[in-house]
């Protein structure tokens, strides 16, 4: 089947400054592509120009088959989007504010009717369905985006932020739906700043720094890039050996002191941590625990954007 | 390359759309008590405060007052509309629907026309039950009221253009660009009694055109032929629509 997205050399200029530089990139059915990057890296910049909020400067976007700039609105019928700033009408019921994205989308009632008593049903608002918008705290609000969003059955769904500022239990509940939109064949595009929810929910991900894209892979072969950003985290019962006394160790570490103990960042943690408990051992110190930590999402994120340098001062989201 | 039937299912998607976007303002924006009262209020109270202490028969007036009324509540809520949406973030999920631009201006003046031609029959009913003025030729009327809303709502979506999330700013535009027109266009004077001045200015006001197809309808002379009434009213609709489409596309443009 066709992607359901596809840019190509996407560019967005504010003037002087250049937020997204040629950046292109695919996403298929059933994917949850993410969409990384520091702040001011040009991530909802790319997504406004994804959902036809913004027209690009140069590029193409292409939506389910429609060329953005050309079909706007055939492109838009097969996309729902929950902005990171945005916001229910607060003097529209909950109801009324699912009728409203499915009369806009041209969802006939008895269809968004069905869908839209089983979508507050999953995200529990069923019982609050005549509450005005207003009355919604922030979490709730998240969730009635997300059902105005998926009450059209998109092809692709936009997220920018999904999670960001909710408490456990929305973050969760959104989490796990997004997780299960792939299954009916639904592609999610997500923006976060979450390490461990690209993580979790990615299938690929794109990092973005300065308005260009840095890499682009599944969440584990990125990793797998930064082998050598693997950890080992020694901790000792009582006091242990300090950074000084590990010269020597034969293969190269980065030392950091942490709450009784040590963290090691090595490209070999076996060798390192069986050298650690040798001379802690050989100094009577006894070992409390060893743990051997993969890279992280994070380790990646920050060494590629740290080795291309940080967004540019006064550069626009 | 698409078919003339792609085309008019493409127009009637859009005409929906336009359609749900004036129920939306309508639910949201115009039935509030505060805009129903502010409506009915407004004209009825700047009437009376030219009226009062004048020799002139008070059913003369119900045309000038029925055209005020119309103009005031046609474009009383439209320039609030888009600032409103920015304010509480509802402007971009709007924008990313499958609505078109032209389809997001047409249903904010649908709404703004229903307000307006609702809220001007009162004051129509009451001049004609309780003055003596009676209506000569419904035509003219009906016309003046339905070209009339059209265009004030359309004036209304031209002045909520501007790229900014705060009411206050435009609301403040809004009366410093509707206040002086009443001025100008004939609805407390028939437009060859006005002075000079005034009178010269009049061609430039869209209230003038709708005020003289009222007055013919109520058995008085026009001023204009009333195709001229007509086509400007028309005219000023299309230049509003026009421009506010532009400053709309403009502000997206640069990214606000």
């Amino acid at each position: 089947m066709a992607n359901l997205v596809e840019t190509r050399e996407l560019t967005r200029r504010f003037g002087d400054v250049t937020a997204v530089d040629h950046v292109s990139f695919t996403v298929g059915p059933g994917e949850v592509f993410g969409l990384l990057g520091p702040n001011g890296a040009g991530k909802t910049t790319t997504v406004r120009m994804l959902t036809g909020y913004l027209p690009p400067t140069g590029g193409t976007v292409v939506v389910a088959g429609h060329d953005l700039s050309r079909e706007p609105t055939e492109a838009r019928q097969h996309a729902a989007v929950v902005p990171e700033e945005a916001n229910v009408y607060v003097d529209l019921t909950i109801w009324q504010n699912l009728m409203l994205m499915a009369e806009l989308h041209g969802v006939p009632r008895q269809v968004w009717a069905e869908r839209g008593r089983k979508l507050l049903a999953t995200f529990d608002l069923a019982d609050r369905t005549g509450a005005k918008g207003r009355h919604l705290s922030k979490g709730l609000r998240q969730r009635l985006m997300l059902c105005m969003a998926l009450v059209t059955e998109p092809s692709i769904l936009f997220l920018d932020e999904p999670t960001s500022g909710l408490d456990v239990q929305s973050a969760r509940l959104i989490r796990d739906l997004v997780a299960g939109l792939p299954k009916r064949g639904m592609a999610v595009f997500l923006t976060t700043h979450n390490m461990d929810e690209a993580t979790q929910l990615c299938d690929r991900v794109a990092i973005l720094n300065r308005g260009k894209l840095v890499a682009i892979d599944t969440p584990a072969a990125l990793r797998a890039r930064v082998a050598s950003r693997a950890a080992v985290e020694i901790t000792f019962a009582g006091p242990g050996l300090v950074a000084d006394e590990l010269s020597g160790l034969g293969v190269e570490a980065e030392i950091q002191p942490i709450p009784a103990g040590l963290r090691l960042t090595t490209s070999d943690p076996g060798r390192v941590a069986q050298e650690v408990c040798g001379r802690a051992t050989a100094k009577g110190i006894r070992v409390a625990s060893v743990n051997t930590l993969a890279p992280t999402l994070e380790d990646v994120f920050v060494q590629l954007t740290e080795s291309a340098g940080g967004p540019p001062e006064g550069e626009r989201p | 390359m698409s078919t003339c039937a792609e085309h008019g299912s493409r127009w009637r998607r859009q005409v929906r759309v336009a359609l749900v976007v004036a129920k939306k303002d309508v639910l949201i924006y115009y039935l509030k008590p505060p805009v129903i009262v502010f409506g009915i209020v407004l004209p009825v109270f700047l009437f009376l405060a030219f009226a009062v202490g004048r020799s002139v028969p008070i059913g003369q007036m119900v045309p000038g007052m029925v055209a005020m009324a119309l103009f005031f509540t046609a474009s009383a809520v439209g320039p609030l509309v888009t600032p409103w949406e920015r304010q509480f973030k509802t402007y971009e999920r709007l924008v990313t629907s499958p609505a078109s631009t032209e389809a997001l201006l047409g249903g904010d003046v649908l709404a703004g026309m229903a307000f307006g031609v609702v809220l001007s029959a009162m004051p129509l009913l009451l001049g004609v039950g309780a003055t003596a003025a009676n209506i000569a030729a419904f035509g003219p009327v009906a016309c003046g009221v339905v070209l009339g809303a059209l265009t004030f709502a359309s004036l209304g979506v031209l002045l909520a253009s501007p790229a900014t999330d705060a009411p206050s700013q435009i609301l403040m535009l809004s009366n410093l660009t509707r206040l002086p027109l009443i001025f100008i266009s004939g609805v407390f004077v028939p437009i060859p009694q006005m002075p000079v001045l005034t009178r010269c200015l009049a061609p430039l006001s869209p209230l003038s055109y709708c005020v003289d197809l009222i007055r013919v309808g109520f058995g008085e002379p026009h001023y204009f032929p009333l195709w001229v009434d007509a086509a400007a009213l028309l005219g000023f609709a299309f230049a509003f629509l026009t421009a506010a489409r532009y400053w709309h596309l403009r502000s997206r443009q640069r990214g606000r």
